[in-house]
């Protein structure tokens, strides 16, 4: 039996049979029929954000953390062009997530008409596919074929555009399961580089798995096979920031995050491998630093979704081809089928120089005097947080990287972070999106005072909601990354890195009826944090922190993996330790 | 002194300092790549090669399919050997995009282009332009008393070579399609 219906029933329809609960959205001229469908109806609850590039964000935060889609929901023109931003982050952190914009009726297309944006051709290199819908009858299929592609595969974002004339006409709603659709990757690795995989893992002097985002995309499974893998072989495993979760930073093998602000024993670890197992993660040049000087004597294993990761940056040495769970599932049965052999000898050795390496401390710092450290901060945030149903969000500079280095995360989809396009205003949206999703639970974004700004007019829609979304400012007065960059390469010249003329948080708090908290004092943190907790409303935290701290270990650009700058406390100690050249 | 001693007032370690260490021998490839004939499609790969920076030589287009809908691409591109592996593999993420087939690497294969050549003159020159297109196995497809359209088919070098000789007989202008190929033999 066949339902006819208006189009922007259509969209509220297809969303249902979806499984949507929420859209984070935005009205205008463009997309009224569909606000008015949603009015109309209990099972999907809006979301009025403040400003589009938040919807988007909330959207991400939303999947990130649930592992399923996010919507969001805009107008034409200018709706559409804010979204840009949040379009293109889902696109660099291969997070799925469905953007319905409104268009101008297909009779005034290409007339320059009120609020008309040529929305597909903006957004072509932003989305991993988008769609303008011409026809009323061919809108449900779409809506569900987006979902497929924003799902399948490498995740990430596509838009479809919806003419209000289309929305207003009626037409044919096609169910999801008789869409047909070619789009359909590969998920089942080659078993025979699979076996050639398992057959060097034997052999292997000096392992260590390498993981990243693709591991929390591929779900939960590819997290508890992860794990296994570990915990069986014994390998050590670092992740990128991306990845952090998939194996628990209480894990006995666990490295550390690596990269440019990775741990001194991660990166070292990576670059002094004799195999290393890439497993859903794509070379990122925050990870490599320079490509000639990359771990020169492993034998690369790259395990990714997507064709054009492998041998994009490095060279794979075994390549395969498929989804992480899948994958991994192959590569634990034929090892183990093979009789579970590890190079123990080796391995014990191999280890023996990590605990060298890890005893440099790379994270130590001293908190002392009447200031309070970032990173001491984020320590008690730490201590006294850990044990909640967490969720953590951030925004982008220093502030993330600590938060990267001090928080621990024991499972997957409990970070989130803008990592590859590293959005500034990113993590206030992302939050109310994770509270949406799980509203009993602890959500908190560690921010720059800068970045917070950026999207600080979501504490109407924190309120409006009551999403009781705590926003932990490390409020160092500084474009603190900026800052750091300018210290380090450019003469200490600090050319438009201040923060000047900040509010007075506790009242901009106040002003939108949420409660503001002012801490300067490190003995009193501890009581400030506990009373952020305990509020059931939102929280804007200002935590007046050092000014000048740096962020470290840091590897500058450019520099191999063994070129570690340290902070002040270890830079003795890591010379001692032997191996390290450190610039 | 900083204790990092980094070397301070050094603006060379830009963030994005980077130095893909490619082999440099440049390769010049044929790529078929068959298509859903969707609005856009031609507009996505046009884009990609023009945001990732990769050179297109020519690139031609036209639906084969009618019933199924599908068209057919042929570019022809040139880069490193790791440029090219990405350049097929960034095409076959295209959502619309169903087959990459590499015609270079694939075994034989025919290329073919048609060009169109406007020549103008007199005397001793009209003579030489008729004489060297019966040569070529150009067809004449208009004439008046000043002036030839040549029609001719062939690989891309048969048009260049065509091309210089047309040049100094009163060549006026040209329109080419752009390369068109096949592999030969059975599929
Ligand atoms: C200020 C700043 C500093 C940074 N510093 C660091 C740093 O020190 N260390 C660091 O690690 N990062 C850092 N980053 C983040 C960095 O820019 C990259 O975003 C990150 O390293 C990429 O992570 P990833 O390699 O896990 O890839 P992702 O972007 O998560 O990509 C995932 C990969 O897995 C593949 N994939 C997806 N799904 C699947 C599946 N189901 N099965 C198999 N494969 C799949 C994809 O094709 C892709 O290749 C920083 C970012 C900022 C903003
Ligand atoms: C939208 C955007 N603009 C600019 C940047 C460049 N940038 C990266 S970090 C940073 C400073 C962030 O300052 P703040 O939020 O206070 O964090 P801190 O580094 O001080 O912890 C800037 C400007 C960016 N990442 N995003």
């Amino acid at each position: 039996m066949s339902k006819t219906m208006t189009g922007a029933k259509m969209v509220v329809q297809a969303l249902i049979d979806q499984g949507v609960d929420v859209v984070f959205g935005y009205p205008g001229g463009a997309v009224l029929p569909i606000y008015d469908e949603l009015f109309q109806q209990e099972k999907i609850k809006h979301v009025l954000v403040r400003h589009e590039q938040a919807a988007v964000h909330a959207a991400e935060g939303y999947a990130r953390s649930t592992g399923k889609p996010g919507v969001a929901l805009v107008t034409s023109g200018p709706g559409a062009t804010n979204a840009v931003t949040g379009l293109t982050d889902a696109l660099m952190d291969s997070i799925p997530i469905i953007v319905l914009t409104g268009q101008v009726p297909t009779f005034m297309i290409g007339s320059d008409a009120f609020q008309e944006a040529d929305t597909v051709g903006i957004t072509r290199p932003c989305t991993k596919h988008n769609w303008l819908v011409k026809d009323t009858e061919k809108l449900s299929a779409t809506l569900h074929e987006a979902f497929h592609v924003a799902l399948s595969g490498r995740p990430g974002p596509v838009l479809i555009d919806i003419p209000k004339d289309v929305q207003f006409a009626t037409g044919t709603y096609t169910e999801a399961r008789q869409v047909e659709t070619h789009y359909n990757p590969q998920v089942k690795g080659d078993l025979a580089m699979i076996t050639e995989l398992a057959k060097a893992m034997e052999t292997a002097k000096r392992p260590v798995f390498y993981t990243g985002g693709g591991v929390i995309n591929s779900g939960t499974a590819a997290s508890q096979l992860l794990r296994e893998l570990v915990a069986a072989t014994g390998f050590p495993i670092t992740s990128t920031l991306m990845g952090l979760g998939a194996y628990p930073a209480s894990g006995d093998n666990w490295l550390g995050m690596l990269g440019m602000h990775g741990l001194y024993e991660a990166n070292m670890a990576m670059h002094d491998c004799d195999l290393m197992i890439n497993i859903g993660a794509r070379f990122d040049d925050r990870i490599t630093g320079r490509i000639d000087a990359f771990s020169p004597r492993s034998k690369k294993a790259h395990i990714d979704i997507d064709a054009s990761s492998i041998n994009k940056v490095v060279h794979a040495d075994f390549p395969i081809l498929g989804d992480v769970a899948h994958v991994l599932e192959d590569l634990l049965n034929v090892w183990k089928a093979r009789g579970r052999k590890t190079n123990t000898e080796g391995l014990a050795k191999w280890w023996g120089q990590i605990k060298e390496w890890r005893a440099v401390d790379c994270l130590k710092f001293t908190q002392q005097g009447k200031i309070i450290k970032p990173q001491y901060a984020l320590e008690r945030l730490e201590a006294l947080t850990k044990k909640h149903d967490r969720y953590i969000c951030t925004e982008v500079g220093q502030h993330q990287m600590w938060a990267a280095q001090y928080l621990g995360f024991e499972d997957p989809n409990r970070w989130m972070t803008s990592g590859g396009l590293g959005t500034m205003g990113y993590g206030f949206p992302a939050s109310i999106g994770v509270q949406m999703a799980h509203p009993d639970a602890l959500v908190i974004n560690v921010a720059g005072e800068a970045s917070w700004l950026m999207n600080m007019q979501e504490l109407g829609t924190a309120m409006q909601y009551r999403l009781p979304v705590k926003q932990f400012i490390l409020n160092n007065e500084r474009l603190g990354m900026v800052r750091q960059w300018q210290e380090l390469l450019h003469g200490e010249r600090y050319s438009s890195s201040w923060s000047e003329s900040l509010p007075d948080f506790v009242k901009l708090a106040e002003a939108f009826g949420a409660k503001g908290i002012l801490c300067s004092d490190p003995d009193t943190l501890d009581d400030a944090i506990m009373e952020m907790l305990t509020h059931k409303g939102p929280v804007l935290f200002d935590c007046l922190v050092e000014k000048h701290e740096n962020c470290f270990p840091m590897i500058p650009s450019g520099k191999p993996h063994n070129e570690m700058l340290l902070g002040d406390a270890s830079t003795k100690d890591a010379i001692q330790a032997g191996g390290a050249v450190l610039v | 002194m900083s204790p990092l001693k980094i070397k301070k007032g050094s603006t060379s370690h830009s963030a994005y300092d980077l130095r893909p260490s490619y082999s440099d021998t440049v390769e010049r490839h044929t790529l078929a790549v068959l298509v859903e004939n969707e609005p856009g499609v031609l507009a996505r790969v046009i884009g990609l090669f023009a945001g990732r920076g990769y050179n297109i030589e020519s690139l031609t287009v036209a639906e084969v399919d009618h019933q199924g809908h599908r068209s057919r691409i042929t570019i022809v591109t040139t880069g490193t050997p790791q440029i090219i592996i990405q350049i097929k593999a960034q095409l076959g993420r295209i959502i619309d995009v169903h087959k990459v087939n590499d015609l270079t690497v694939e075994g034989p294969s025919v290329e073919r282009e048609l060009g169109l050549f406007k020549v103008a003159g007199k005397g001793e020159h009209r003579v030489e332009a008729l004489r060297l297109a019966d040569i070529f196995r150009a067809n004449v497809v208009d004439s008046t008393l000043e002036s030839f359209v040549f029609e001719i088919t062939g690989t891309p070098e048969k048009i260049d070579a065509f091309a210089d000789l047309m040049r100094p007989l009163g060549l006026q202008e040209v329109a080419r399609t752009g390369v068109a190929a096949l592999s030969r033999g059975a599929v």
